[in-house]
């Protein structure tokens, strides 16, 4: 039973995280009235290009070289360290609020780092962007985990989410707002509109994709990939942190079922807003981003102001 | 508790020796530098075994001389916990830098006396090492004077260039000013309790009214503070510290500053308690100010010794998060986060030690073999130099709080000290400490976009100027001296809590925490554990996660998944078009969104200036010059004024000296007149 | 925000249909060599394509963007275009080739890693078409990078090119 239960806590994001890229693909087909590829398409992307050859610049050092593995290992390592179907477990040693959102800046600073190394135009001031995002990220992250984390007593993340499920009428308010602080923080670090256009060609109006410019074969592969079980930490956290009711609190296989389904429905629910948001509104000017993001930390604020007194 | 007063006595004179011999052997350039650092390495490893003794064993130093004729002039060296602390520090940073300045020295060999060098050198650490121990206000601020006087000598060491002196004379002016504060502090405490022993004074300081403690506040925040490089304070900071050579940088960086600190937590928390409430809210806020401002102004700088000048002020300004939250808590007799956040304070000052100077060696490294400190001539040094570009990749995650290096686990128990805060008291604190904790987070996620602006522009890509074609990798000592330092950050960042549980030991003796302590705040077995569970972090664990987590992808997927790929090595994409150097990033183009978006706090003035081809039909341009420079803030709005009101008044004081022989008389006169009728 | 969303409900889904009658009706132009069935079968799920403007006319271009709209939707067989040549699996060069683009063509094509297929697409792509014999052009895309295949038409419809793409990769080909 536990090695059923660790081999899906460890395969489930990166298995499934693809997926969710196909369906929100595949829901903003339907908003443009087309049909689409099919919602396995990124898994035949993925292998395809694990498939091919590479081209790496003479420029390239070894962490242009290394970078794809050690980015990938961060989305896998934080991706089995989050609730997913039942919060009767004690975490991994990277289950802790803080914890999870510096290991994943590891994976932003190694990606930053790749852009930069085989002096193209594009990668350099990819980095830069995204650095400049991510450096205002961090506030609103950590401070709408830690807006749950007060009102549950605890910072790590399985007792956060069991804590939450026994949540009192007075705390409502404040799980309201730092769940709107949340989903701001989630479209900035997947990259989704209004921050950054995920299919576009424009190299002047990329963010992360310039930053994967150089790479090919099995390192876009690893990137991209990373990339997807990002979107999928970030949902699953979203939706298991300030939203678990469904989930299960004991290893009970009726239970897990139900965790299993509601889990399921509320992430296609999630990408249903995504796609809906990218297909309606249009992208921010860069110079606009860092006030949506202040904006997240203000929210934050004002949630944690309005927790009762513990 | 042993009585170990010899141990003290031989680290100071090894250091003496030191310091005379190189000296003596000026002429020889090669022995003075081998006397002077070898003598320092010897000292250091004597160092950490005392403090190490003093700490693990309980000994204690207690050395006092008294002579009754001249009663103020004491002479009494004490050394707790805290300060065998700070000795162990000290003696960590010098073991390290020592090595590393075998090597580095002789690149100044027949350009400057070596023997001047190596005599500073160790009277500065002495100085250094008298300042933590003493326990006499005479005794410290004759060791203060020493440790500034000998660390401007220091950095006027390069005197060819004129910056560098300009760069000592701030120093030394700021540096004294800030003595003239303490000078006074101590001539106030004098006053009331009698004495300028600290242990006496800690003992009579209940009789102070509450206003001249205050007053005592205000001087030694301004007075440390100016050590420490607290903003407004800090001007000095970031011309002294590049001007240094690189091994007195780190140790500059990584411990000068931290005595400043260590006077303040002597002070405020140790000799002055109990204190009021607001005085911690002063220092939280100072700390947020002081590290925001600090990593803003580092984005943007382009010389990289003064980028990590900057660093520094940030850094400081994380421990006086630290120490104020401490101070707050205190207050309020939550005596049981007062000591997180205190530990959160001394660990962070143990870890910015550690790799602060590790990125300063680095930096002289890469400084020395280019012969530039300017990055924008930087570019593709990782092929060159591999080793140090490690080592420094190793700094820049350990100060950007990445794990598993140590930078993460102070800034941990730093972000739970202000998240007790958070949770625990009224709404007015409530937000003061949530902006505090809100400008650490930024601060984190600025230092993160900083440090991958230094690495990229500095190693990575392509060269951006042709001094880099003849750089070789560092010598054998200059690696040895950085290796040590990455070695350790990584150590101290695995085995964070026993480091942590150590650090506790040493704090629960001071003062402040002597009654009602509830010592279950921070609990320690192989993982940093936070009021009965709230929070636990596990260095170890971590550690093994992310090793596991790597080395099964890297096997995985380069090994296991399509072997039989080819790797070919091509070209960079460019459109198409030629790629030259010109073309890559450089380091105010990084920083430019961020400036931008910044440009309320930061005051960039932007010039350009076209000149056309002809002048009445601006159609085709021949030259366009564009100029991108920050407003010295600090310097217009504070200190010019400053400077122009006292030259200003001592202008008009100047006319009370005539000249005149008979005004002269007329002044002798008229203070007789008034000296005989008060007389009266 | 509304008037989107009930135009989208109103406008019928209209997206142009490709039946096997077609594709047994397109003959493919193979210019070098077949390519290996198994490079066919690693591509038929997912097709990167990088679209090179080697000097044309725009008008295989502005046919080239029509496959990605809602009439034609390319991306319902999986066929993507990309950003860069790192990414793609196959080169749709257009244009005759003029002297200032050839290099540029080149670093392109070494840019490309294998295993990769060109196409050219147009009939000024396969023999310089109606600027044949100019000064400044290098007369096809045959003459800078090898050629694996050929759409001719000037400019080939958004469905002739997908018909072409199909039977390159093999699919439907029971």
């Amino acid at each position: 039973m536990n090695i059923l239960f660790w081999t899906i806590q460890i395969l489930f994001v990166p298995a499934v995280s693809p997926l969710m890229i196909g369906i929100i693909r595949k829901f903003k087909a339907m908003f443009q009235k087309r049909i689409g590829a099919s919602i396995f398409q990124p898994y035949k992307d993925i292998i395809k290009l694990l498939n091919k050859d590479e081209v790496i610049s003479k420029d390239a050092s070894w962490i242009f070289r290394f970078a794809p593995y050690i980015i990938f290992c961060i989305s896998i390592l934080i991706g089995a360290s989050i609730p997913i179907f039942t919060t009767s477990f004690s975490g991994l040693p990277t289950s802790e609020i803080i914890v999870v959102v510096y290991t994943l800046a590891i994976g932003t600073f190694f990606l930053a780092l790749a852009g930069m190394d085989v002096g193209g135009a594009f990668g350099g001031f990819g980095s830069s962007r995204e650095m400049t995002i991510s450096a205002f990220a961090e506030g609103g992250l950590i401070f709408s985990l830690l807006t749950i984390a007060l009102i549950s007593g605890s910072t790590n993340l399985f007792n956060i989410s069991n804590n939450i499920l026994l949540i009192q009428g007075k705390s409502i308010i404040s799980l309201i707002l730092a769940m709107g602080g949340f989903i701001l923080i989630l479209l900035a670090e997947t990259k989704r509109f209004p921050f950054d256009n995920p299919s576009t060609h424009l190299e002047l109006t990329m963010i992360h994709e310039a930053m994967t410019i150089e790479h090919s074969g099995k390192k876009l592969a690893l990137l991209e990939w990373a990339a997807a079980n990002k979107l999928a930490i970030f949902s699953i956290l979203l939706i298991n942190m300030f939203f678990p009711w469904g989930i299960a609190t004991n290893f009970d296989i009726l239970s897990i079922m139900v965790g299993f389904v509601s889990l399921i429905v509320k992430i296609l629910i999630v990408l249903f807003g995504i796609a809906f948001l990218e297909s309606t509104i249009a992208k921010f000017r860069f110079f606009r981003l860092p006030d949506l993001l202040l904006d997240a930390y203000i929210i934050n604020i004002l949630a944690i102001c309005l927790i009762p007194v513990l | 508790m042993i009585s170990n007063n010899i141990d003290f006595i031989l680290l100071l004179s090894i250091f003496l020796l030191g310091a005379l011999l190189s000296l003596i052997f000026r002429r020889n350039d090669r022995l003075a530098n081998y006397c002077a650092n070898g003598l320092a390495i010897i000292g250091s490893i004597w160092g950490i075994v005392l403090a190490l003794r003093h700490i693990t064993n309980g000994y204690y130093t207690n050395l006092s001389l008294e002579i009754p004729a001249l009663r103020v002039l004491s002479f009494s060296i004490r050394i707790d916990n805290l300060s065998a602390f700070f000795i162990f520090i000290i003696s960590l940073i010098t073991l390290f830098a020592s090595i590393y300045a075998i090597g580095y020295v002789q690149h100044y060999y027949k350009k400057y006396c070596i023997g001047t060098l190596g005599f500073f050198y160790n009277i500065f650490i002495l100085g250094m090492l008298l300042v933590v121990s003493s326990s006499n206000a005479v005794l410290f601020l004759v060791a203060w004077e020493v440790m500034s006087v000998a660390s401007y000598f220091l950095v006027i060491y390069d005197n060819n260039n004129p910056k560098n002196v300009k760069a000592g004379l701030v120093y030394l002016v700021m540096t004294h000013v800030a003595t003239a504060f303490i000078i006074i502090l101590f001539l106030i405490l004098f006053k009331f309790t009698g004495s300028f022993d600290f242990e006496i004074i800690k003992l009579t300081q209940a009789t102070i009214p509450a206003y001249i403690k205050d007053i005592v506040f205000v001087l030694a925040l301004i007075g440390f503070g100016t050590k420490a490089g607290i903003i407004p304070v800090h001007i000095w900071l970031p011309s002294a510290h590049p001007a240094a050579p690189s091994h007195v940088s780190a140790l500059m960086s990584g411990v000068m500053i931290k005595t400043g600190i260590f006077m303040m937590i002597r002070m405020f928390l140790d000799i002055l308690q109990p204190v009021p409430v607001w005085w911690g809210y002063t220092v939280l806020i100072i700390g947020v100010i002081s590290s925001l401002l600090g990593v803003i102004l580092a984005l943007t700088e382009h010389d990289i010794k003064r980028l990590l000048a900057y660093h520094s002020i940030e850094n400081i300004g994380i421990i006086m998060l630290g120490i104020g939250s401490s101070l707050i808590f205190s207050s309020m007799n939550l005596n049981s986060f007062a000591l997180v956040g205190l530990i959160a304070a001394l660990f962070h000052t143990l870890n910015h030690a550690v790799f602060k100077s590790l990125l300063f060696l680095c930096a002289g490294s890469v400084i020395n073999k280019t012969n530039t400190s300017n990055m924008a001539e930087y570019g593709g040094i990782i092929k060159y130099m591999p080793l140090t570009a490690l080592f420094f990749l190793v700094g820049s995650m350990a100060i950007s709080a990445l794990p598993p290096f140590n930078g993460f686990y102070s800034e941990w128990i730093t972000f739970q000290s202000l998240f007790q805060g958070i949770a625990v008291t009224d709404i007015t604190t409530k937000i003061l400490f949530s902006l505090s904790a809100g400008g650490l987070a930024f601060t984190g996620g600025f230092a993160l976009m900083c440090f991958v602006k230094v690495f990229g522009i500095t190693f990575l890509a392509r060269p951006r100027s042709i001094k880099i074609n003849k750089v070789k990798e560092s010598s054998f000592s200059m690696l040895i001296g950085m290796g040590g330092f990455a070695i350790i950050s990584l150590i101290f960042g695995v085995y964070s809590s026993f480091i942590v549980k150590t650090i506790k030991q040493i704090v629960v003796d001071m003062t402040v925490f002597r009654e009602n302590v509830d010592t279950n705040a921070i609990n320690l077995t192989n993982s940093i554990n936070i009021n009965n569970n709230f929070a636990d972090v596990s260095g170890i664990w971590v550690f093994l996660a992310l090793s596991i987590a790597l080395v099964s992808t890297v096997f995985v997927f380069k090994f296991i998944i399509n072997r039989k790929q080819k790797i070919v090595t091509g070209e960079t994409w460019d459109c198409g078009t030629d790629l030259t150097p010109r073309m890559e990033i450089t380091s105010t183009a990084f920083a430019s969104s961020m400036i931008r978006i910044l440009r309320r706090v930061v005051g960039p003035i932007v010039t350009k200036e076209v000149k056309f081809d002809k002048d009445n039909l601006k159609y085709f341009p021949k030259s366009i010059q564009f100029d991108f420079k920050i407003n010295d803030i600090y310097g217009k709005y504070i200190y010019k004024p400053i400077t122009d009101s006292v030259s200003w008044i001592s202008l008009l004081v100047k006319r009370i000296q005539g000249g005149n022989t008979n005004i002269y008389i007329m002044y002798i006169l008229l203070v007789l007149l008034i000296a005989l009728i008060l007389l009266l | 925000m509304f008037q989107i969303l009930t135009k989208i409900f109103k406008t019928a889904g209209n997206v142009t249909p490709i039946t096997k009658e077609d594709l047994q009706h397109t003959e493919i132009i193979q210019i070098g060599q077949e390519i290996n069935k198994k490079v066919k079968k690693l591509f038929r799920g997912s097709l990167a394509i990088r679209e090179v403007d080697a000097g044309s006319d725009n008008s295989c271009e502005q046919e080239l963007v029509a496959l990605s709209n809602p009439f034609y939707d390319v991306e319902r067989y999986g066929i993507h275009f990309v950003a860069s040549p790192k990414h793609a699996d196959m080169l749709m060069v257009t244009g005759p080739v003029t002297r200032n683009m050839a290099e540029a063509l080149r670093r392109a094509y070494n840019c490309t890693p294998t295993p990769k297929i060109v196409v050219a697409v147009g009939d000024d792509a396969i023999n310089g078409g109606i600027y044949k014999g100019s000064y400044a052009i290098l007369d096809g895309v045959q003459n800078v990078i090898p050629v694996d295949y050929s759409i001719p038409g000037d400019p080939p419809s958004p469905k002739t090119i997908m018909l072409h793409i199909l039977k390159i990769l093999g699919e439907y080909d029971k």
